[in-house]
């Protein structure tokens, strides 16, 4: 036991050799979203009706490349993270401008910079780095700089002006994420309720200006939300199909590879935003709730790792990862069911998609980073300050 | 550390709120999960069901229509289409182009295909081109390979191998039209489904349509079939069986030749109908295959009337062939007795209008057989005046004149038979004597279609039973066909004194030294023919023109001429079959009409289609009517026991 207090005080200052941070990794973490993967390859072979390829076979492939990014970023200690971090928000930021500028037009929006063997998508990155950056201004902020509106300013901006560009390109969907993501980052750190009232406020009497620069089929979708039977074979065909996939499945499903509606070509985007639907239309409704599950042990596992960690910026990331992870299953799995608009987001680690599988890895790489150095104490002005 | 602390307090505090935030968001998602997966299953499953399953509708193949022998008259031949699928032709107009050189595809085609294939979705099949000869299909098979998404399709299409021989009693088909979409039956939305238009096709069209099969197909989102999950064959359409006899309708159409004219042939005992033509006629094949408007234009626009039926819908005056009906209404009145005689002296003056015999010197003194035999008109101006309108109408109509006579047709024309009151009601104005007389020689008011001459020939010959006309012995009984037996004609209560008395008349028409058809008598043993010649006049002759002489008929333009008029009846001793021809403008009866009747007439005897009846039949469809007879004897032998001593009418 002499060697196990010898360890911790190790730990503490974050001297740890690679075995030794492997073996903190958890396990059983990896599991899990080994697990959520399996499902996803599962129902990407449903998909191609019984085929590996096109999608099932690189969904492997992919989460297994994500894999070797999580334990790479895992093993790097989280106060190099918090050193780069806001080196990372420029870089994304730079690139989510390149993007503006130069970008290649796909799917009717300008995300993608393509990089002549890789495709990424500047939003995505942002997503990520906006949370290390926050994370490392309230790192160095106590309750009492939280409260000044003026020391708010800052982080304020740094999530406004992405959320702007990523609007302009347009994404709402992400858009309205990186903005949830942030303000919940600011809720941790402990900005008082009622300033969150008054920016709701102003927020809600913003949209009606708001709604004027939406794009067409924006505006359509919105409406076509409120009242879906409204245009049956127009835009409000696939979230009807989508409903009609999900409840023609029922309790117990039709079956793999059954799904009618899925098979037949009425589900829209069965390989990637209406996933779920699939699973719930081929399972029913237990396998829903079972991946349901499934999410919230992830939640779980992202909220005790953030509770658990001993210095802030660590726990700033792991809730940042945990909130923006949550707020993809909830956003796509409502958005299946008719909840809420049509939003083009991913079920994270089950949808078929490159960009998406590779920050969601490397979002719970920077988790496994919080967990592996969750004892390291980390000075309120630096990464090394040993404060 | 301290401060560090609080700031881990408040984190905590704020995860908390954080997790319970998501749970109800979760509890949300478990919610509608629930909602839409149990409690509204059932409404998304049908929902499911109805977007996976299409049902399409087999046509089943339309009933053939047989002639009394079962001889085809209207049958479905295999039909082959070239069809292009646009999703397997890569350049359409290549295709088009090679197609054409192999099959002639004209422009009219080619932008139709061009313009369907744009309008419907990529793997739907559009019609090329239809009817391909059977080396047409062969070549474009061979050359597959140079036709990407040509293919052959064999489908049925209507075919009338007598062509115009019988098209205005088979009529056609043709697509369905907004106006024909009554009723439930969904075949009449398929794009390709052909409905009977005219004729028995029309009547009959129920029976021959026959019951559509399904064949359930699971299809995708954009309405491709995937597999057939379940298939109901149909009902095939009902064999139509018609009384024509097809020989007798191609000789007697044939005979017809390019005349605006019309003959029917009918079985005086049954009334079946074993023969009915109308020239010109149409070419039903060409109404399945769609005419072109220039075709449509040439056929509407024609004076001969290609598409009318002039048989049942031509309605002409009568002339002379009315007169059996004015002589029965006199006999059987006791308004004249059969040796009274008339003096003809060419003309009768009534009032101050004088009315003309068509012989202008007159015919001397006539009873009612010469006047019959040699169609004097002053003998009937004379009887007529006596009898008067209402009893010569009353006769005509018991003879089948004056209204429809319900043959399995549509449109049905009903003559008109004109009586005092009829003018009264129509014209507003009081009948006239002058009338009387004109109406006695089938002019004036008086209209007669050639199917009702020829029943009211029928009902002489027959001894005055009332037979109908019929062209179909089926009927439709809850969908299906079922045989009618030969109904129970009533008796029209003619004596057989007057009955006999206007048949000799009619023989000696036609066999008669003096017989206006004399020419046209049949010598063949045992088949004479007995008749009644007619020329009916078109346009009134003015009283300068008599000054100056009336221009022969030939010498008019041909729509101001007489229709010529011919109906008959044999074997004289024991008739078998009833005719009526009437040529349009052509002039006298017995110089156009009779030749053609005796013609057919011949045939008929020599084809006798009624053959498969025995003279027991007859017997026993004539038995209940020998009562009526008996009764109606009695009551013309009292009429003209009370007349007066024979003389002259003439005052």
């Amino acid at each position: 036991m002499i060697g196990d207090g010898l360890m911790h005080a190790r730990l503490r200052r974050g001297e740890m050799s690679l075995g030794e941070k492997l073996w903190q990794v958890s396990w059983s973490f990896v599991l899990l979203i080994a697990v959520l993967a399996g499902i996803g390859v599962a129902m990407l072979y449903s998909a191609a009706n019984g085929d590996m390829d096109p999608w099932a076979s690189r969904h492997i492939t992919r989460f297994g490349v994500g894999l070797a990014l999580l334990l790479a970023v895992a093993m790097i200690d989280v106060r190099q993270w918090m050193r780069y971090a806001y080196w990372l928000y420029g870089l994304a930021f730079v690139l989510l401008v390149a993007v503006e500028v130069k970008g290649t037009v796909g799917m009717g929006a300008q995300r993608w910079i393509d990089l002549g063997f890789f495709q990424i998508q500047p939003s995505e990155l942002m997503k990520v780095a906006l949370v290390l950056a926050l994370a490392r201004v309230f790192h160095g902020a106590d309750l009492s700089d939280v409260g000044r509106p003026l020391f708010l300013l800052v982080p304020t901006l740094m999530v406004l002006v992405p959320v702007a560009l990523v609007l302009k390109q347009p994404d709402l969907g992400t858009a309205l994420m990186m903005l949830a993501g942030g303000g919940v980052l600011f809720f941790v750190a402990g900005v008082r309720l009622w300033k969150f009232a008054v920016v709701f406020v102003a927020g809600l009497s913003a949209i009606p200006v708001a709604w004027q620069f939406l794009h067409e089929y924006q505006k359509r979708r919105v409406l076509t939300f409120l009242e879906p039977e409204r245009d049956p074979l127009g835009a409000g065909y696939h979230i009807l199909q989508s409903k009609i996939a999900l409840g023609s499945g029922g309790l117990w499903g039709k079956g793999f590879l059954g799904g009618t509606q899925s098979h037949l070509n009425f589900l829209p985007e069965k390989q990637t935003d209406f996933i779920f639907v699939m699973l719930a239309e081929e399972f029913g409704m237990l396998a829903g709730m079972g991946l349901l599950l499934l999410y919230v042990l992830v939640l779980v596992y992202g909220i005790a790792i953030s509770v658990r960690a001993r210095n802030h910026f660590g726990r700033l990331v792991a809730i940042g990862v945990t909130v923006t992870f949550f707020l993809y299953v909830f956003i796509n799995i409502a958005m299946v069911m008719g909840l809420i608009p049509v939003v083009g987001v991913p079920l994270p680690l089950v949808s078929y998609g490159g960009t998406a599988m590779l920050t969601l890895m490397l979002s719970f790489g920077l988790l496994m980073s919080v967990w592996v150095h969750r004892d390291v104490q980390i000075g309120r002005r630096g990464a090394f300050d040993e404060g | 550390m301290q401060k560090d602390g609080d700031r881990s307090r408040v984190f905590t505090r704020r995860v908390v709120l954080l997790a319970g935030a998501k749970t109800l968001l979760v509890s949300a998602l478990a919610a509608r999960m629930y909602y839409l997966q149990v409690m509204e299953a059932d409404k998304y499953s049908t929902l499911a069901e109805e977007n996976r399953i299409n049902l399409r509708l087999l046509p089943p193949p339309r009933g053939p229509i047989v002639d009394r022998f079962g001889v085809p008259l209207a049958v479905n031949s295999q039909n082959f289409r070239a069809q292009v699928i646009a999703e397997h032709t890569r350049d359409l107009e290549r295709t088009l182009r090679t197609f054409s050189r192999l099959v002639p595809l004209s422009d009219y085609d080619r932008q139709r295909v061009i313009k369907e294939i744009s309008r419907r979705r990529s793997f739907v099949a559009v019609t090329v081109r239809e009817n391909l000869t059977w080396e047409q299909m062969a070549l474009v098979q061979v050359n597959a390979p140079d036709l990407p998404g040509v293919t052959i399709d064999e489908g049925l299409t209507r075919q009338y191998p007598y062509g115009p021989l019988a098209s205005h009693l088979l009529g056609y088909v043709a697509a369905v039209a907004e106006e024909d979409m009554t009723g439930d039956d969904p075949l009449l939305e398929l794009p390709d489904f052909r409905i009977g238009k005219s004729g028995v096709e029309k009547v009959y069209d129920l029976s021959l349509r026959g019951k559509s099969g399904t064949s359930r197909v699971e299809v995708n989102a954009v309405g491709r079939m995937i597999r057939e999950l379940r298939r109901d064959e149909g009902e095939p359409g009902h064999e139509v069986r018609l009384t024509l006899d097809m020989r007798l309708q191609a000789y007697t159409a044939q005979r017809l030749g390019d005349e605006s004219a019309a003959a029917v042939v009918m079985d005086v005992h049954t009334g079946e109908i074993v023969a009915m033509a109308s020239t010109p006629a149409y070419d039903p094949n060409a109404f399945t295959r769609g005419l072109t408007s220039g075709e449509w234009r040439a056929l509407a626009s024609n004076p001969r009337a290609p598409l009318r039926n002039k048989a049942l819908v031509g309605q002409y005056a009568p002339g002379s062939t009315f007169k059996m009906v004015v002589a029965l209404a006199a006999l059987e009145s006791g308004v004249v007795r059969p040796d009274q005689t008339v003096y003809c002296p060419g003309h009768l003056t009534l009032g101050n209008h004088r009315f003309h015999c068509w012989r202008r010197g007159g015919h001397g003194h006539m009873n009612v057989t010469t006047a019959i035999e040699q169609s004097c008109d002053v003998y009937f101006y004379e009887i007529s005046r006596r009898v008067g309108i209402d009893r010569i109408a009353a006769m005509a109509r018991s003879l089948g004149l004056g209204h429809a006579l319900g043959l399995e047709l549509p449109g049905e024309a009903t003559g008109l038979i004109p009586t005092k009151a009829w003018k009264s009601a129509t014209l507003g104005q009081p009948w006239v004597q002058g009338e009387t007389l004109v109406a006695s020689i089938g002019q004036g008011y008086v209209l007669a279609t050639p199917l009702q001459l020829a029943v009211m020939t029928a009902r002489i010959a027959n001894d005055g039973i009332a037979v109908t006309p019929t062209l179909c012995r089926q009927t439709t009984v809850d969908g299906r066909l079922v045989t009618r037996p030969t109904p129970q004609f009533e008796h029209v209560g003619l004596s057989r004194p007057s009955l006999s008395i206007v048949k000799a008349a009619m023989w000696r028409v036609v066999n008669g030294d003096r017989g206006t058809a004399r020419r046209s008598a049949i010598t063949e043993d045992g088949w004479a023919m007995a008749g009644k010649t007619g020329t009916s006049q078109v346009r009134r002759i003015s009283m300068r023109e008599r000054e100056t002489g009336v221009r022969k008929n030939d010498e008019l333009p041909w729509k101001f001429r007489d229709h010529a008029l011919f109906v008959c009846y044999a074997p004289a001793d024991a008739p078998r079959y009833a005719i009526s021809v009437i040529i349009e403008h052509a002039g006298g009866g017995s110089r156009h009409a009779a030749p053609i009747a005796h013609d057919v007439m011949l045939e008929t005897l020599r084809l006798d289609p009624s053959r498969q009846r025995s003279d027991e039949d007859i017997a026993a469809i004539r038995e209940p009517q020998v009562a009526a007879q008996d009764a109606a004897d009695t009551l013309a032998e009292s009429a003209v026991a009370a007349m007066p001593a024979p003389l002259t009418l003439n005052p």
